[in-house]
């Protein structure tokens, strides 16, 4: 009888309590949905909340400086450099973070020129480590495969070997960062992750002829920073290399034109494709650095639009005799 | 330390060893990078592997003569490779553990009963044989070959049972040997006669559908590292992309769960290399037996038994996988590994006749003229099978590929991945390059998959060979495909923006890409100077167009003395309306006069007698969706008919 008609038997206590429960359960689920109601759609693209900024590494009483060093061994030529420039000690100090932003673009050995030469690297990381910076980070973000880049452009044996760390581009690394609205660069993300604790900035690039913009070497050499489809901003080469300049305010910069690659750049892929052209630049004026590599492929800045938009822009300058250029020789 | 013990062990160790060899089977220089490690080794041991291949090429290429020391003991003691050694077998036991844990001791012996499905294993064993064989049957049919005694002999050797027979038999008998002998002949005559022109039956390897090391090398490689090693700690250079993985994880849990089903579900009724080793193990000297014929029947040596085998009866020889279960279990302790026949009988073969065999033979061999039907490897070959460089000629790699994956797993870039319909079925799962999936093109100083295929389906190059340098410049690079620009789709070529990105990036030297250049007249691009200052123009109109390139590629373009003029935009101001040109030998315009704003373009341009096909132009494209330039694998040099170019 009971099992046939157990709501007949319900005692009061036992219908609160069913009532109790249920209605708990409605205002949870009522609850719930007022809380997170939202009437507005959302939106097609999220903008990124946390865009992060490349501090100045530049050092405030060494601007406008080049040394224009000529000679055949990379070591000995960045050495007479620097000391030309007053000595490493005067850009790079005790307790430093070091960070050299290499050309590693293509999986290609040293010998073709096509990335940044790995004695060049090594010479600057024991400069910097001998100066008394506790850590120097190689890093760039390559064309080809990262890990292939790094180890057959020698780039990974020699900065491990002279103390540096080596730092292969991983997706976490990322971060978005804008130079300014409107500007190609904007929300766009940038190799930040190797930048933490960093407090010195050296680029270290190769003199290569690029078809595209004429010539790839200091301000062209930072597009390894940046991620993302990054090519499609070819369709404004010179514009994205003005803002690339004015993004990244290094402390020192280091153009190798021992060899210089004056066709079928930037990969090369021939000695043909070289020319020994014995001139290494170090300096802290990016525009009068390219200004000089300029000359080595037999070309003007007028040949270059990305030199006179950047100067223009403030990044530094095309002519020299503004710059303090010291000259030696490394033979 | 009982035998079981051992066993285990020994399973846990070569599985472990497996994994690790699939773990450092990575490019680099550090003692956990592939080094020396012998990383083929399994694949290397499995007779299936060099047995196949040896019936297809007429060679074991390397380090497949390792087979031996799984062949050699496996003559004299069984099926220890199954028990011991394999690692899937390994992996399916620990499975089918747990599930009989699961089950109430009773029922546990229905589990591993003899099954008729059993013989299974043995018609794919013949069925892939038969695949492989194609090529010496033709040789056999139509005697070719510099030595004519050796098929002469073979057959004379095939012959000799049958000749016993005949002789043995009563008249009738002899009359319809004697007729199916006629037919024979006919057959053969007939064969002869037709097959030289269409080369019927081909060679095909096909193994590695189910040979169980390829299986999980395969699956390990390309599905559990990506999935339990999301971030690419194992692999160097980031997360791994596989083409298809759907699939070939499918297969592997399908294969591997079905031992919840049935202890060693696989290696029971569907491993042909079980099946192949069951067959070798029809001499061994030592063997699973009882010492008399009657028993308790406790059934407590079948409920523990891995092979199906029938311990307590009439043993199957050829099922034992040599778990040495049933040893220990037997409350009479009857059970030993002897060289004394089982006094409760046994039985060698495997549970298949001569008909069933011959019939998987026929139906394998078959298969392949039936899969080769389609065309795939004539006139309808697909073009976006773009074969890693160094493979061989189609037919060729199909009589190597055994679809085990270590080229995919070794590729530095991932742009190597499985097939699935590109290379038709027997192109299943072998390698391909698909530019936008990988991290880059094929890097053109790479030649990491040649150095890992243990059958030589890629030939190990030499990176001057792969380049055309040195001892190989007559010969050229090895090309892999071509290169073709979409020119809809291209932005300097259909859209008026400079990009070249393709040409940067192109690895050859000198360039296969070059371009055209040109100045295209830019849409509402036709002004007025209303004033001119030294360089300085003053103009009716600055357009958004103007502003969206930016200075750097656009120049002007007016006529002066009838003369066409030409000069560099280096800036220009939007508000002030100005713009500033470049300095140079002629007059700047005047004012009034009408000047075109021209955009400055490089057009990309391929020439087909440099590109190698690495691809690395596709991948870098920035048309992001379906890329501007393309490679397919027309010019491949492996296929000299394929080339499209001549010169």
């Amino acid at each position: 009888m009971n099992d046939l008609e157990p709501a007949a038997n319900l005692e009061r206590r036992d219908f609160i309590k069913c009532c109790l429960k249920a209605g708990a359960a409605a205002a949870f689920c009522g609850g719930l949905t007022a809380w997170r109601y939202r009437s507005d759609p959302p939106p097609l693209q999220v903008a990124s909340a946390n865009l992060v900024r490349l501090p100045d590494f530049s050092v405030a009483d060494k601007r406008a400086l080049l040394a224009i060093v000529t000679g055949a061994e990379r070591p000995r030529m960045i050495e007479t450099a620097l000391t030309a420039l007053g000595g490493i000690e005067a850009f790079v100090g005790r307790g430093d973070r070091v960070l050299i932003k290499v050309n590693a673009a293509f999986a290609s050995p040293p010998l073709l020129g096509a990335t940044t030469h790995p004695d060049l690297v090594a010479a600057m990381v024991r400069q910097c480590l001998g100066a008394g910076a506790t850590t120097v980070i190689v890093t760039d973000n390559p064309i080809n495969d990262p890990a292939s880049c790094f180890a057959l452009s020698g780039i990974e044996a020699a900065a491990r070997q002279a103390g540096a760390q080596v730092r292969l581009p991983r997706s976490a690394d990322f971060a978005p960062t804008t130079l300014r609205p409107g500007a190609l660069i904007a929300d766009w993300p940038l190799l930040y992750g190797p930048f933490q604790g960093v407090t010195k900035l050296i680029g270290m690039a190769p003199v290569k002829d690029h078809h595209r913009s004429g010539a790839s070497m200091i301000m062209k050499n930072w597009y390894g920073l940046l991620g993302g489809p990054r090519n499609i901003f070819h369709q404004h080469i010179h514009r994205i290399i003005e803002e690339l300049a004015l993004l990244v305010k290094p402390t020192l910069v280091v153009l190798d034109g021992t060899q210089t690659m004056m066709r079928n750049g930037p990969t090369g892929g021939s000695l043909d494709d070289l020319k020994s052209t014995r001139t290494l630049i170090v300096g802290t004026d990016q525009v009068a650095a390219d200004t000089v590599g300029a000359g080595l492929l037999g070309k003007t800045p007028a040949d270059l639009p990305f030199i006179g938009r950047a100067e223009r822009a403030g990044v530094g300058h095309s002519d020299l005799s503004v710059v303090q250029v010291l000259r030696a020789s490394a033979d | 330390m009982k035998i079981q013990t051992a066993r285990s062990l020994s399973q846990v160790f070569f599985s472990v060893l497996f994994l690790w060899f699939c773990l450092v089977s990575v490019v680099g220089t550090e003692w956990f990078r592939i080094r020396g490690w012998p990383v083929n080794w399994f694949l290397q041991l499995d007779p299936l592997v060099a047995m196949t291949t040896f019936i297809a090429t007429g060679h074991f290429y390397r380090g497949l003569v390792w087979s031996l020391a799984v062949v050699v003991p496996t003559l004299f003691l069984g099926r220890f490779f199954c028990g011991w050694v394999c690692p899937f077998g390994a992996i399916q036991q620990a499975l089918g553990y747990l599930a009989a844990r699961l089950r109430p001791p009773v029922d546990r012996p229905r589990y591993n009963r003899p099954h008729w499905a059993q013989r299974i294993k043995y018609m794919l064993l013949a069925g892939l044989v038969g695949a492989a064989l194609g090529d010496v049957v033709v040789k056999l049919v139509l005697l070719q070959g510099s030595r004519l005694l050796v098929p002469i002999l073979l057959g004379l050797v095939l012959a000799l049972p049958l000749l016993k027979k005949f002789i043995a038999a009563r008249q009738s008998s002899r009359l319809i040997g004697a007729g199916t002998m006629v037919v024979f002949v006919v057959v053969w005559a007939g064969l002869r006669r037709f097959a030289p022109d269409t080369a019927w039956l081909q060679s095909s390897v096909q193994i590695g559908w189910l040979d169980p090391l390829c299986l999980l090398e395969r699956s390990v490689n390309l599905v559990l590292l990506p999935v339990f090693d999301p971030a690419g700690w194992f692999r160097a250079g980031g997360a791994q992309v596989t083409a298809g993985a759907w699939l070939l994880g499918g297969v592997f849990l399908a294969a591997w769960l079905l031992s919840l089903r049935q202890p060693r579900f696989y290696c029971r009724f569907l491993c042909p290399l079980g099946a192949l080793l069951g067959v070798l193990s029809r001499f061994a000297v030592w063997r699973i037996g009882k010492s008399q014929h009657d028993c308790s029947q406790c059934r407590l040596c079948e409920s523990h038994c891995e092979g199906a085998c029938n311990p307590e009866g009439e043993m199957q020889v050829a099922e034992c996988v040599l778990c040495m279960n049933c040893f220990h279990v037997c409350p009479q302790d009857l059970i030993g590994y002897r060289s004394l026949p089982s006094a409760a009988g046994e039985r060698f073969t495997p549970d298949l006749s001569r008909r069933g065999t011959l019939l998987g033979l026929s139906c394998g061999a078959l298969a392949v003229p039936i899969s080769r039907l389609g065309g795939n490897l004539g006139r309808g070959w697909r073009p976006e099978l773009i074969r890693p460089p160094g493979a061989l000629a189609e037919p060729q790699f199909l009589e190597r590929c055994i679809k085990c994956g270590q080229c995919l797993r070794i590729c530095p870039t991932n742009v190597l991945q499985p097939a699935l319909f590109q290379g038709g079925l027997e192109g299943f799962w072998t390698p391909l390059i698909m530019p936008r999936v990988g991290r880059s093109g094929c890097q053109i100083n790479c030649v990491a998959c040649g150095h890992i295929c243990p059958t030589a389906a890629i030939r190990p190059l030499d990176p001057a060979e792969r380049h055309g340098t040195g001892a190989f410049a007559e010969v050229g690079p090895v090309r892999i495909g071509t290169a073709f620009i979409d020119r809809g789709r291209c932005l300097p070529w259909a859209m008026g923006r400079p990009c070249i990105v393709c040409q940067e990036n192109c690895p050859v030297s000198p360039k296969a890409i070059g371009t055209q250049e040109v100045f295209e007249p830019l849409a509402g691009g036709a002004i007025t100077i209303t004033a001119v200052q030294g360089a300085e123009l003053q103009v009716n109109v600055i357009g958004p167009q103007l502003l969206g390139l930016g200075a750097g590629d656009l120049f002007l373009q007016w006529r002066a003395d009838g003369d066409e003029r030409r000069a560099r935009i280096i800036r220009i101001d939007e508000r002030q309306r100005t713009m500033e040109l470049e300095p140079s030998q002629f007059e700047p315009p005047r004012v009034e006069q009408a000047a075109v704003v021209q955009v400055h373009l490089l057009r990309p341009v391929i020439d087909p007698g440099k590109c190698i096909g690495c691809g690395m132009c596709e991948h870098e494209c920035p048309v992001s969706g379906r890329p501007a330039i393309r490679v397919s694998a027309e010019n491949e040099s492996r296929h000299p008919r394929h080339r499209f170019w001549g010169g």
